[in-house]
């Protein structure tokens, strides 16, 4: 995949003066390209000087990094313990077959990002969908069908 | 100056140092994995823990990272508390690598005979670091560190690939406590299996002994000034040559001349 570097360089200049702000860059790269490209990663090791195992590392330890292009939505099934007790695995099984992808994946077509999130703190609305950030709760099969046809229809309006 | 006392021995530290610093130099020993003189300590393997005692006090602490800077501190590197905790570190470690010898024999020392634990993965790498530190602060490479967290945390190059910055030294293996990263060499190539790194070797430009991985010669003379030409020889050659180039000089007469 061609990635745009003049943006990578734009994010780095903003940067550039302060120090040890590679977390924030790397955030600012990552909502960008809605991953971290391995050429953005190597640009930011050469202009920043900081070896590329660093970046490396941060990318690794924290969750909110991706090393693979993620969909455009994402999509976190709550598999906490009062979701999971409230039917999760069974929504999850619903999105998963729609989908056809594995929990962690992106469809090919790189619209979606289905993975698992343990507990976001709202048990009480369990079982439950964060959909792009927003939370879908008491789901049931036919509520789920609901909620993804929903974006589906969206979606084939926009494009 | 502090002065404190380490199981029952009245110590003074000059300067800055560190428990286990001081310890050791009083021929106190605290066993470590994770430890070595040449980088900054880590505190990564709990083995060097010691209880310390101030009035009625007493905490465990990492003796390795702690700094000694309170005067009348009283340490113990053989409580009942601290065996007790260092035989669980040992028991864990036993789990991970049961293999490694270092460990069987801190274990044995301990009087662990087997682990309570059983891993169906073992790993020889402890996660203590110092691959990575000796990469970063000595070599100035940085070709490894650690990757992912928690169950997953390793030590790899970027991309688990082989790496690029890697000079083929091996200082990391050398420093390895457990023996975890294996180098091999067949065919004028060294192989770093651990880092999935191949690096060509090189043949002494007099003798056509392989002696070194080829780009380290370069990433030396990068770091200091040396004779070039020296560095394309091996150990032997470079000796010979360093002593032909001497028989040039009268070396029994005051005012070293040179001869014709
Ligand atoms: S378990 Fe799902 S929100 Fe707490
Ligand atoms: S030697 Fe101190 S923690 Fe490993």
């Amino acid at each position: 995949m061609n990635v745009d570097l003049g943006k990578v360089d734009k994010l780095i200049d903003k940067y550039r003066d302060e120090e040890a702000a590679y977390i924030p860059l790397l955030q600012d790269i990552n909502s960008e390209f809605r991953y971290l490209p391995r050429d953005a990663l190597k640009r930011v090791s050469q202009k920043m000087e900081v070896p590329l195992s660093h970046l490396f590392r941060l990318a690794t330890f924290y969750k909110s990094f991706s090393l693979v292009p993620r969909g455009e939505h994402e999509i976190q099934v709550c598999m906490g313990t009062a979701c999971h007790v409230r039917g999760a695995p069974r929504v999850l099984n619903k999105i998963t077959q729609q989908f056809q992808i594995y929990p962690g994946e992106t469809t090919a077509d790189q619209k979606f990002t289905v993975e698992t999130v343990n507990c976001v703190g709202a048990c009480a609305l369990g079982p439950l969908v964060v959909f792009d950030g927003k939370y879908f709760g008491h789901l049931n099969l036919s509520r789920t069908d609901k909620l993804l046809e929903g974006y589906h229809e969206e979606n084939k309006k926009s494009s | 100056m502090v002065r404190i006392n380490i199981d029952s021995k009245e110590v003074e530290a000059n300067g800055e140092s560190t428990l286990l610093e001081l310890a050791r130099k009083n021929g106190i020993e605290i066993p470590t994995l994770c430890h070595h003189q040449a980088v900054t300590p880590y505190g990564a393997c709990r083995l060097c823990l010691v209880e310390i005692k101030k009035e009625d006090e007493t905490k465990l602490v990492a003796s390795c990272t702690y700094p000694v800077r309170e005067d009348g501190i009283t340490v113990l590197t053989q409580s009942p508390k601290v065996n007790r905790v260092r035989k669980m570190i040992l028991e864990f470690l036993l789990a991970r690598c049961p293999e490694v010898e270092i460990i069987q024999e801190m274990s044995a020392e301990m009087g662990i005979k087997q682990s309570r634990f059983i891993l169906y993965d073992n790993d020889d790498c402890i996660l203590c670091g110092l691959c990575a530190r000796v990469c970063e602060e000595i070599i100035g490479k940085s070709a490894v560190s650690f990757t992912d967290r928690g169950p997953d945390r390793k030590v790899s190059t970027p991309f688990n690939e082989p790496s690029e910055e890697c000079v083929g030294c091996t200082a990391c293996a050398f420093v390895c406590p457990t023996g975890a990263i294996k180098v091999e060499e067949w065919d004028e190539i060294r192989f770093i299996e651990k880092w999935n790194t191949e690096i060509p070797l090189q043949k002494c430009a007099k003798c056509d002994m392989l002696y070194t991985p080829a780009n380290t010669p370069g990433y030396i003379l990068s770091k200091m000034q040396l004779p070039e030409n020296l560095l394309r020889l091996c150990e032997k050659c470079r000796r010979k040559s360093v002593a032909e180039s001497l028989s040039n000089y009268d070396v029994t007469s005051k005012n070293v001349i040179i001869k014709k």
